[in-house]
């Protein structure tokens, strides 16, 4: 017989009465998937609140967003593709979908929910892409092979006049419009995944995809907040350095100060008011399995206040809402203590992915035994670097990545003041 | 471009109906194909009766099952496995399967535990296999069309197709299916169906000394295994899920899990 390798064995632990077949099948990029398509939903619910419902305060907020949800969405499917055992055959999804399977739906929600951001990203950026080829098509060389590149962005749709620019802004609202119940339907239909699986005492309940939608929406709220204060920082110190040379800056200093504290102020509401629906959520479910108590009750007791405490109650609550509440409603909010606490929430979200994901697989069907996931970290083999913490650590970084290269091409960040103001 | 407002509706109206119509068609996977055009008989169904009484947890059933599919010998996964149960006289229940049972239960130790056989209140093995659930949540889970149901009612994988994912084997409640240790998709009990379309019985059936497992057909009512299941008090595994499970158990007690 041929080498054998039996999947999930590696860092399964058993102990009491567990069948023989099974393992810790789903690992880590399973915990990645609906982390990543969560912050997809979530950035993308974010600049709606602008684009869909005009809250004038996000505006730089909702541009930045929407290209960052757009990056991530490209991440997303990339712990799919990785935790699959024949990852090559991952277009068979698109080929025969098998359309009773939540999984299959896969396909056809990702792109459309993709066509929709691109489309709104196109007609936002449309008067730039115009420009931007009109401005390089003038130079020689590469910046001619740019602005050809931008020319054919534009799809040849060149008018800039008022008139048309006001229809692309119709056309934003629109997408915004079937966008957030995309968005919403992307990331439901992933807790739909877990809570249609009947076999799996701790994943089956209705509430699921709301849950999931509910923390999609903080987590992408919260990364949008994290990542915009960033970047503010850095301009702020770049502006400040060349302050200090008496170079021409695009911003002073008191102008970015004031953008950057209104933004996270506002968005930090937006944060607060969608972490306690998610909250309020995650502890019905809980409050309800404990008071129906049904056969499973006892094993999920067990997972629940025993095995998973520290993880549930520690990090996912504590962490997550409980420390992240008390930072963002104490009065006089200041931009350091909102980036603490929107770490904080990606971290509870993250925990609640793991408790989900890694905590439904602790126990075995047996209802009499346990599995422990002992992560791999040093990878010998590809399915320990893929199914550790390398491989999260990879697929963590790649939106990142992607946004770096896309921001080169579309510049997603105030201050947009092309032409620099002399100090 | 000078397109009309109306001209533009007609063709995204037209698109979207077409792309809807085109929609209702699924391309089927080669299996599913396979089973609409083939040649299975849908007249023949199979049943499965597991007499536990019969069972002595000798572990012939799983080695036989082992070298008649192609799962590797010493690999932790097996399609069938055969369960020890010991209940004391405190109510505390011991139950294992150690390596399946592939080597029997030739230890009093369950659990690796040490029993005096005064305290035991009674004591059972029981075999595990596929249930070929009427209703299979796996089937009705795979993405891809990957795993079918035949005409016959048994659930088979198509290992050329199958992509891994793994949703199958999160989805039976009876812990049946695993990735193969070979060809890295998803496997499981198939009753043997290369040899039961041929008129031949299961591996394990064949193999089993005692007749704890056997396999009839439930369109003869006068098939011993049909006669024993409209006759006998018989149970199914686990029938709270709605799977319809088509493996009866004779002989099935409450701490089965």
């Amino acid at each position: 017989m041929h080498q054998w390798y039996v999947h999930g064995f590696e860092w399964t632990q058993k102990t009491g009465f567990v069948y023989p077949n099974e393992f810790i099948t789903w690992s880590i990029q399973i915990v990645m998937y609906p982390f990543l398509t969560g912050l997809v939903a979530g950035a993308f619910v974010l600049s709606s609140l602008y684009h869909l419902f005009g809250v004038k305060e996000l505006k730089d907020m909702a541009k930045f967003a929407l290209v960052f949800s757009f990056a991530l969405l490209l991440g997303a499917p990339i712990p799919l593709m990785l935790h699959l055992q024949q990852p090559l055959r991952g277009v068979e999804i698109y080929m025969t979908p098998h359309f009773t399977s939540a999984i299959s739906a896969f396909g056809i929600v990702y792109l459309s929910y993709a066509l929709i951001v691109c489309s709104e990203i196109w007609f936002l950026y449309r008067p730039f892409f115009v420009q931007r080829s009109a401005e390089l098509g003038k130079k020689g060389g590469l910046s001619a092979l740019l602005g050809f590149f931008y020319g054919v962005l534009t799809l040849g749709a060149k008018d800039v006049s008022p008139k048309a620019v006001e229809a692309d802004h119709k056309a934003i609202k629109f997408l915004a419009g079937i966008g957030v119940p995309a968005a919403c339907f992307l990331h439901g239909y992933a807790g739909f995944i877990f809570g249609s699986v009947k076999a799996n005492a701790l994943w089956m309940t209705p509430l699921m995809p709301v849950i999931f939608i509910m923390s999609a929406i903080i987590s992408g709220i919260a990364l949008c907040m994290f990542t915009y204060t960033v970047v503010m920082e850095w301009k702020k110190h770049v502006t400040k350095k060349r302050l200090a040379r008496h170079l021409k800056t695009g911003d002073t200093l008191p102008e970015l100060r004031a953008t950057e504290v209104e933004m996270v102020r506002i968005s930090a509401k937006y944060l607060v008011a969608f972490m306690i629906a998610a909250f309020s959520l995650e502890l019905l479910d809980l409050i309800f399995r404990g008071y129906t108590a049904v056969k499973s009750w006892d094993i999920l007791r067990a997972v629940i206040y025993q095995r998973d405490w520290v993880d549930i109650f520690i990090k996912q609550y504590l962490c997550g809402y409980i420390i992240p509440f008390i930072l963002l409603l104490w009065p006089g909010l200041t931009v350091r203590r909102a980036v603490l606490a929107t770490v904080l929430v990606l971290f509870g979200v993250y925990m609640m992915r793991w408790n989900v994901v890694i905590g439904g697989q602790e126990f075995s069907l047996t209802f009499d035994g346990f599995m422990n996931y002992k992560i791999p970290i040093i990878p010998h083999n590809i399915a320990t670097f893929k199914e550790g913490v390398f491989g999260a650590v990879t697929v963590g970084m790649l939106p990142f990545i992607f946004f770096f290269f896309i921001n080169k091409l579309i510049p997603s960040f105030p201050p947009v003041h092309h032409e620099a103001k002399t100090k | 471009m000078s397109l009309q407002r109306r001209e533009f509706l007609k063709i995204v109206g037209s698109t979207a109906v077409g792309a809807g119509a085109l929609s209702a068609f699924r391309f089927l996977a080669k299996g599913e194909a396979a089973q609409i055009l083939g040649s299975a008989n849908k007249n023949q169904k199979w049943v499965f009766l597991v007499n536990t009484y019969n069972c002595v947890g000798c572990g012939m059933c799983v080695r036989a099952c082992k070298l008649e599919n192609e799962v590797p010998y010493n690999a932790p996964v097996s399609r069938t496995w055969v369960e020890r149960y010991v209940e004391l006289d405190n109510g505390t229940v011991l139950a294992d399967s150690p390596n399946a049972a592939r080597d029997g239960f030739t230890a009093d130790n369950p659990m690796g535990k040490t029993i005096n056989p005064a305290d035991i209140t009674k004591a059972f093995f029981v075999p595990k296999l596929c249930n070929q659930c009427e209703k299979p949540p796996c089937v009705q889970n795979c993405p891809v069309g990957a795993t079918f149901s035949t005409k016959e009612g048994i659930v088979l994988v198509d290992r050329t197709w199958c992509i891994g994912c793994g949703y199958c084997i999160m989805s039976c409640p009876y812990g049946v299916r695993f990735f193969h240790p070979v060809y890295h998709v998803a496997e499981k009990c198939t009753w043997c169906y290369h040899r039961i379309t041929k008129g031949l019985k299961p591996a394990c059936v064949f193999a089993c000394p005692f007749g704890a497992r056997q396999i009839g057909d439930p369109t003869n009512l006068n098939d011993p295994v049909t006669k024993t299941i409209a006759t006998q008090r018989v149970a199914v595994l686990k029938d709270e899920y709605g799977t319809k499970p088509q493996v009866f158990y004779l002989g099935l007690d409450r701490i089965v899990r």
